[in-house]
């Protein structure tokens, strides 16, 4: 349980970029899958050639934010299909990452594993002080993850994140407005696949090991992430959407866990994942279930927050992404 | 098994409750109710977590032979002896929640089946025993100090196949061959490692290794052609390549070119022969081994890691004849014959 929340907080990292790319861009960006195990692998390689694990980790997200930077060039600049772009980022990733991980190899090029068991990493002086599966250790984590997020809040209200939130609703119009939209997606792409690269990172010195194939559906578990927190917690405002994307990612864990508990046949797991975040797209599209009072209150809860577009919100809550509100990109 | 998981469904229920209980009390449970209950037979109960990386059937009969194992030392399934099943559907984060989920449980021992399985049970258990199986090379994995010497609370058995033998098998088979193709999965670590002992073997038997990798099972026909004009094939304990072996077989069958397996699925598959681990019989020794540390107090530490003690021959003739080639007598003497 408490190994789950931890790796829930640890991967809502990772929901962070998801977040920004999905949501905020608009961007279904599918080299998350190879630039997380990057950021594990460039860690791994690095920790195991006795790089300080602080540096290791940030070099990690470095390479992430390069992958990110590759699929944005594709797709602005070579005019390839976003969805196509972040494939063949993937693909390639996938080599590189072998190639990565073969540099902590003595006697072979390509490596599949690399195992952290007995290396410090990031995590060590936590489990030294016996902190790491505590309560303790989960808020140390959730005091990590919080900077990180208020780091996304805090950027997409500068202008340049104001440009990239009006790059994700309206590219034609911003570009009208004499703003660079190409430069906005690379810049995006690269800062989303860094939190997934620095997430891989983290996972990797976490569960003690890098491996190949540690990204392979990964992006399932970030959209995943991002539906369950908005549906769940809400999305009116950035500081909202960017806290209820990282919860989400804790709700994943748990209810992969549970799930667990409950003894489900691991083969139904694909289709239970499926099914929630169908059930968490849907859902605040049926009017019936707001005559439920919980959810009405929530209703309610917006009117206060937010009078003028109250009668708006109350047509398709929750359908809209966060950078499509109007007042919510002004107002900042 | 259908009446076990049946049984764990009905328990969910009780315990998912009494997880979410849990989550108020700072989760410390560690209940004792593992330590009584002596049977007639004089063995204590335990319970064992059981932690496999993915459904495959090698994995699912090494897991198998380790429950059996138990069962054959008098122990008594739902008395004496408890198994919690958990299969990480092949998803490493999930191998880490299972991982994790045993650490905390009352669990007296965990059994985790193959490789990152066994390296996120190292990384989450440090108190109780961990025992893996289907792990290639344990050293590497960073899973023990050394084979002879675990060091810590990990050890288990490997499941390095016989190379240099299943290597000598196939200039029995196959008496001109000189370059021996291998088609093995880039992301696969255990492939690695045999194909660096297949190297290492076939210097000693004047052979040469030619190698193609791939990354999906959907490539495995297109990287067979490629290894051109080899006198046979090797398959290794290859996940994916095992998984899609038609495909290969195909090829080898156009180009008369004999495949050589390093288990008996493959052989099941469509390979000629191998000289093989039975995977049943290394989680049967796994269990033995698990059993020693629970009845007598053995030491992890100081338990070496186990090899497969025994090989059999299993060969498929009808391959053999669709591949042009004829097993020797001596060979079939001493085999399993499958179709």
């Amino acid at each position: 349980m408490i190994g789950a929340l931890e790796l829930g907080l640890i991967y809502g990292v990772m929901a962070l970029g998801v977040y920004l790319t999905f949501k905020v861009l608009n961007f279904p960006d599918l080299t998350v899958d190879g630039s997380f195990t990057t950021g594990a692998a460039v860690a791994a390689a690095l920790i195991t050639n006795g790089i300080n694990p602080v540096l290791a980790t940030l070099a990690a997200a470095g390479a992430g934010l390069i992958a990110g930077a590759v699929t944005g060039v594709l797709h602005t600049k070579g005019q390839i299909d976003g969805l196509l772009a972040g494939i063949l980022t993937m693909i390639a990733l996938w080599t590189i990452n072998l190639r990565i991980m073969g540099t902590a190899k003595e006697d072979t090029a390509v490596a599949a594993n690399l195992p952290l068991l007995r290396a410090e990493t990031v995590f060590t002086p936590l489990k030294d002080a016996e902190l790491l599966g505590s309560w303790a250790g989960i808020a140390i984590i959730l005091v990590a993850v919080l900077v990180l997020k208020l780091l996304v809040d805090w950027f997409l209200s500068t202008n340049l994140g104001l440009a990239i939130q009006a790059t994700g609703d309206n590219g034609p119009m911003i570009r009208s407005f004499g703003v660079n939209t190409h430069r906005t997606t690379i810049l995006t792409l690269a800062i989303s696949n860094g939190f997934v690269g620095l997430c891989g990172a983290l996972v990797a010195q976490y569960q003690g090991f890098a491996d190949i194939s540690m990204g392979v559906g990964l992006i399932l578990v970030g959209l995943a992430s991002v539906i369950l927190g908005q549906a769940v917690f809400g999305q009116r405002f950035i500081w909202v959407a960017s806290l209820a994307v990282v919860l989400g990612a804790v709700l994943y864990r748990l209810i992969i866990f549970f799930a667990l508990r409950a003894g489900l046949d691991p083969n139904d797991m694909k289709l239970v994942t499926a099914v929630l975040v169908i059930a968490a797209l849907l859902l605040p599209r049926w009017r019936f279930l707001r005559r439920i009072p919980a959810l009405r209150r929530r209703d309610g809860r917006i009117v206060v927050e937010d009078g003028s577009a109250a009668p708006a919100a109350a047509a398709s809550p929750g359908s809209e992404p966060v950078a499509a509100t109007p007042d919510e990109t002004s107002g900042r | 098994m259908r009446q076990t998981s049946f049984r764990r469904r009905a328990l969910a229920v009780t315990s998912l409750t009494a997880a979410a209980a849990l989550t108020l009390s700072a989760c410390s449970s560690s209940s004792s109710d593992s330590e009584g209950g002596d049977d007639a037979a004089g063995l204590e109960s335990v319970k064992i977590g059981i932690s496999q990386l993915v459904q495959h059937p090698a994995l699912d009969s090494a897991t198998e032979g380790f429950k059996q194992a138990f069962l054959d030392a008098g122990y008594v399934e739902g008395e004496t002896v408890e198994f919690d099943e958990q299969n990480a559907n092949g998803e490493q984060a999930t191998a880490v929640t299972i991982a994790q989920t045993f650490a905390s449980s009352d669990a007296d021992l965990v059994l985790a089946v193959a490789t990152p399985a066994a390296q996120a049970a190292a990384q989450a258990i440090a108190d109780k025993p961990v025992l893996f199986t289907a792990v290639t090379d344990a050293v590497s994995a960073e899973l023990v100090d050394s084979n002879e010497e675990p060091g810590a609370n990990v050890t288990g058995t490997s499941d390095m196949a016989p190379l240099s033998d299943q290597l000598e098998m196939i200039t029995q088979i196959v008496p001109d061959a000189a370059k021996i193709g291998i088609v093995y999965a880039s992301g696969e670590v255990n492939s690695e490692v045999q194909v660096e002992a297949a190297q290492e073997a076939a210097a000693d038997l004047d052979l040469e290794i030619v190698t193609k990798t791939v990354t999906t099972a959907n490539d495995i026909a297109q990287a067979t052609e490629a290894l051109g004009d080899v006198d046979a094939i090797y398959v290794p304990t290859d996940n994916m390549v095992v998984a899609g072996i038609s495909s290969l077989i195909q090829v080898a069958e156009d180009k008369q070119i004999p495949v050589i397996g390093a288990e008996s699925g493959t052989v099941e598959g469509g390979a000629i022969a191998t000289l093989g681990i039975d995977y049943e019989s290394l989680g049967h020794q796994t269990g033995e081994m698990a059993i020693k540390i629970l009845q007598d107090d053995a030491d992890p530490a100081t338990m070496p890691v186990e090899f497969a003690s025994e090989f059999t021959y299993v060969v498929n003739p009808g391959a053999a004849e669709r591949m042009g080639v004829e097993i020797p007598q001596e060979i079939l003497d001493q085999a399993e014959t499958v179709e």
